[in-house]
């Protein structure tokens, strides 16, 4: 990647984590850990890589991307706002009463949401129907999803692992955030989803693993999807809270927002890495 | 809406049949994706695949992926149906059908069949008696329960023509043929009046309209004059016809070969409160499971043939003031 465009999708990241806390600190509750872990990927998929088109987000032929954790929505938010598909003045509505920003993803009134989700597992398989529309049709759009370490707990994500390779929807390209870490702690200890790669390989599925915060590798990765002949599984090694220094590797911060000293604090940090940049 | 000819009264079929025929019969839209959980030749989706195998998706015995690829199928335009025993549909599958479906009030048709006690031999474990009282819980969701072949192929044809989420209860066991499609027409949330009468009210769904027809007969040979109003569509239930019935007679029996808790006998329990109150008696499976039988046996064993809603219609007739 030509560090020109690497350096600015990292500042879009930066915004979406700036957005993501914003939206959270608005209403004093949601999900910042897994917010700033994704916001790498989503910096590059929205910015570069979809074909999406933010004043006609239906378009039958764009690009689809399922948040299957979709609690990390404030990212997926800040993202679509900084796109264009609707004002960033509306992530400070956040989960208040009648905003379009509901706590998880609402595709029924959020311009570029292409899937409700929240239930953790449920992503993956709608990802998986939209994808095997695509094949049905004949249509080269392509899907993503991205799902957390420990939804990985689920069993429906492996009926739907199954289902993809049986398929073969190689046009399904599936983003782990693997972090290592989910509210009650350490994935190995709750419930231990590793090894992560295997699994997915022995489901049938063509499997990388990358630096999840690396924008050149998650290009490269993307690219590789596309050659695919099985559907595809990034695996993303990532830091919870990534971007915030006293976030960052904490389970404490899966599901809490931040007072307004923390907001304070986690926003000069971001505001400064941002100008560093410049 | 109005369909050709195609089945015969007193032709025995089940509405699973009725429903994979169906299926097949208005499955030439290219939209039309029918899906299932390795259950195809007793659901009868095969039939489907026999004719569109293109458009046929297997899922394995993996019900809640199922769903939810339904949904995602969905959100790209398609009209899914997806099928299995109302067990796993409705049951196993519930959490999937209310988020990735009902939610976002997508166009997935949930075909269960093997409803109720007449699964017969399998017994308790894939009698489902739930279905009815949870899936329509579900904001948004149509709750239907066809009781004959007529009815299933015309609620399969309304189904594809209306768009949002339906439930569509089909049953294992061939029953006999009542609504004559002559002169049958279908509307979701209607409900049809099948024989006037001044003295009590039968409001029947599924195969239980069959035995409220031998009821009424039996209750005229006593002097009794029981009208019948049949329910396909459980929700959105159609309240006018309801309140009709409770003007006219007075008090109402209802007959569902489901649990007297949470299906046509709550619905019509909850309407009625609310526009026309009169005294309500519910035949139904007595709050319990099933078990290992013939299907025949089993609906006098658990207290839904004829000769029940007989009994319950001279004691809805006690209580009138």
């Amino acid at each position: 990647m030509e560090n020109q465009k690497k350096v600015e999708l990292q500042k879009i990241a930066t915004k979406i984590r700036l957005g993501a806390l914003e939206e959270i600190f608005s209403a004093s509750s949601g999900h910042p850990g897994g917010s700033l872990s994704i916001a790498d990927i989503l910096s590059y998929l929205y910015f570069d890589k979809m074909n999406i088109d933010p004043q006609d987000p239906k378009n039958a032929d764009r690009d689809r991307l399922v948040l299957s954790k979709g609690h990390t929505a404030p990212a997926l938010y800040a993202t679509l706002a900084h796109r264009g598909f609707f004002s960033t003045e509306l992530l400070k509505t956040f989960r208040h009463k009648d905003s379009i920003l509901q706590g998880h993803p609402d595709m029924k009134h959020i311009p570029g949401v292409d899937m409700s989700s929240g239930s953790l597992g449920q992503g993956i398989s709608a990802a998986c129907g939209i994808a095997l529309s695509g094949k049905l049709d004949k249509k080269s759009y392509r899907v993503y999803t991205i799902l957390g370490d420990g939804e990985l707990e689920e069993g429906q994500v492996w009926e739907a692992a199954m289902f993809a390779a049986h398929y073969k929807l190689n046009n399904l390209c599936a983003f782990i955030d693997f972090n290592g870490l989910q509210i009650d702690g350490d994935i190995t200890k709750v419930m231990n989803p590793t090894p992560i790669d295997e699994k997915f390989k022995a489901f049938g599925w063509n499997v990388t693993v990358i630096d999840g915060h690396d924008l050149d590798a998650i290009e490269k990765a993307v690219a590789e999807s596309e050659k695919s002949d099985k559907p595809f599984a990034v695996i993303c090694k990532c830091i919870k809270g990534k971007g915030v220094s006293f976030m960052e590797n904490d389970a404490g911060w899966h599901g809490n927002a931040p007072n307004a000293e923390q907001y304070e604090t986690a926003k000069s940090e971001l505001e400064a890495y941002l100008a560093s940049l410049n | 809406m109005k369909l050709q000819k195609k089945y015969e009264i007193g032709q025995k079929i089940a509405t699973r049949e009725a429903y994979g025929d169906a299926l097949a019969e208005f499955g030439a839209d290219e939209s039309i994706v029918v899906m299932d959980a390795d259950l195809s030749k007793s659901t009868k989706t095969a039939n489907f695949k026999k004719v569109y195998p293109e458009r046929f998706i297997n899922c394995g015995i993996a019900e809640g992926n199922m769903i939810s690829v339904a949904a995602g199928l969905a959100t790209t335009g398609k009209t899914v149906f997806a099928s299995s025993f109302a067990m796993f549909a409705a049951g196993r599958a519930f959490e999937q059908v209310r988020n990735s479906v009902g939610y976002p009030h997508l166009n997935v048709k949930i075909g269960a069949t093997h409803a109720g006690i007449t699964v017969g031999e399998d017994g308790a474990t894939h009698q489902c008696n739930e279905d009815i009282s949870i899936m329509r819980t579900i904001p948004g969701m149509v709750v239907i329960n066809p009781g004959d072949a007529v009815e299933a192929r015309a609620a399969v044809y309304a189904a594809i023509h209306y768009d949002g989420p339906v439930y569509l209860r089909f049953g294992r066991l061939a029953v006999p043929v009542v609504n004559d499609e002559e002169t049958f027409e279908f509307e979701i949330g209607k409900g049809m009046k099948l024989r006037e009468g001044k003295d009590v009210t039968i409001v029947s769904t599924g195969i239980c309209t069959a035995e409220a027809i031998k009821a009424a007969e039996e209750l005229e040979k006593e002097g009794i004059s029981a009208a019948i109003v049949n329910i396909h569509t459980i929700k959105p239930i159609d309240k006018e016809i309801l309140a009709q019935a409770a003007k006219e007679t007075g008090c109402i029996v209802t007959a569902e070969e489901y649990n007297v808790i949470g299906g046509l006998g709550s619905a019509v329990c909850e309407a009625l409160a609310e526009t026309c109150p009169v005294p309500v008696l519910r035949v139904g499976v007595n709050d319990c499971f099933g078990k290992s039988g013939k299907a025949a046996e089993l609906i006098d064993e658990f207290g839904l043939s004829a000769r029940f809603i007989v009994a319950k219609a001279k004691e809805a007739i006690a209580l009138k003031k």
